[in-house]
């Protein structure tokens, strides 16, 4: 039967299994750890590649901060910038992947993560007439916000909170390429 | 006696779901559709018939006053491997079930078996009886999965049959309620009538 609850026992067994088990997982962080960032890898690799046109170089990373908020970009040479870009959507922060070619036009938008309600806003990942909208999106020549606010984009059916969310983290996105193209212009 | 039982106990008389009625949590919450209550399942399951193997053979070490400590720890051991592998292996997985996968720490169905079964049993029954018990709940999960996905989004393991949007209520919270409540009178229906 089990080992008598004596205090030298009860240190002994726990210590050894915390041990054991600290070991266990140590092992496992090391055998997963280049599979895990190679996953990650690969994702914003191929979220970069959904946003941007064809391009060949190596994105580079880097961060700039816009008005309030700090946004991590990827500067990709011959196609153009790949922003990430946050914002409050119905149910939580909604982040998306924005490309922007040289000329300023949004080329695509892909979502990265978000937790909006299933069936209703969630469909800002999915549906293929809300997001066509903002393929080759020209800023400078229709507004980036949905037709109740005054803007060019129609909003997913019952999703207002959502949409509004969707065209604010793009339009924040045009906002730091702006930003990022008059600083390029000037540092480089 | 065979050990047959095992198996088919976790299944029908033990079923955690819809006879044990435990880790409500992840069932309520992650069935929306039939592969993540399928994912869930299985992810659950790995946890289970490890953690059952290795609790029965420390648990005749253990003294009786660190048992507790002692299961959790293993658990979470557990957890933290399969947390590591599904990052690595099935990113996409691992993005869907997210929070849930730490919260299998505190499901009761695993502690509850370390507890009930494993530290009173050999290797090889805790082993059948992990099995058994993770194939009831990865099937229990399924099966509500699927009929929230068949109502509340027209489709069944992401085939869809029935084009547009189905009856939103059952992907979201209420239906799940629904779902679990009638399929556990259906459930429970059959086993009286045996």
């Amino acid at each position: 039967m089990a080992a008598a609850s004596t205090l030298k026992n009860m240190t002994l067994c726990l210590t050894l299994v915390c041990l054991i088990c600290a070991a266990v997982v140590g092992v496992a962080y090391a055998v997963t750890k280049e599979p895990i960032d190679a996953a990650a890898q690969a994702k914003t690799t191929a979220s970069i590649a959904r946003v941007l046109p064809e391009f060949t170089s190596t994105p580079q990373e880097g961060s700039i901060r816009v008005g309030q908020a700090d946004y991590k970009y990827y500067k990709v040479d011959g196609a153009g910038y790949a922003i990430i870009s946050s914002t409050s959507g119905f149910g939580g922060l909604l982040t998306l992947m924005v490309g922007v070619t040289g000329d300023g036009k949004v080329c695509n938008t892909t979502v990265l993560s978000h937790s909006e309600t299933p069936g209703l806003g969630a469909k800002c990942a999915t549906d293929e007439r809300f997001l066509s909208q903002f393929r080759g999106f020209d800023p400078a020549a229709k507004t980036l916000a949905v037709r109740k606010d005054g803007g060019d984009l129609d909003a997913i059916t019952a999703s207002t909170i959502t949409s509004r969310a969707y065209a604010l983290a793009v339009a924040n996105a045009v906002e730091v390429f702006n930003q990022l193209n008059k600083g390029g212009q000037g540092d480089e | 006696m065979s050990k047959w039982h095992f198996i088919t106990d976790g299944f029908v008389k033990n079923n955690p779901t819809f006879v044990l009625v435990l880790g409500m949590c992840p069932t309520l919450a992650t069935t929306t559709s039939a592969i993540n209550g399928l994912e869930m399942g299985l992810a659950t399951m790995f946890v289970l018939i490890l953690s059952n193997i290795v609790i029965s053979l420390i648990a005749p070490k253990v003294p009786d006053k660190v048992r507790i400590p002692v299961y959790i720890t293993v658990i979470a051991t557990f957890v933290t491997v399969l947390q590591l592998l599904m990052q690595a292996y099935t990113p996409a997985a691992y993005e869907t079930l997210g929070l849930f996968i730490p919260l299998i720490v505190v499901n009761c169905i695993v502690l509850g078996r370390a507890e009930g079964f494993a530290n009173k049993h050999g290797v090889g029954e805790s082993a059948l009886d992990g099995i058994g018990v993770g194939l009831g709940f990865t099937a229990s999960l399924t099966v509500i999965g699927l009929v929230r996905e068949i109502l509340g989004s027209g489709s069944a393991f992401g085939w869809k049959f029935i084009p547009g949007d189905g009856i939103l209520a059952f992907v979201m919270a209420p239906g799940a309620f629904l779902v679990l409540g009638f399929l556990m009178v259906l459930f429970n229906k059959y086993l009286a009538k045996k």
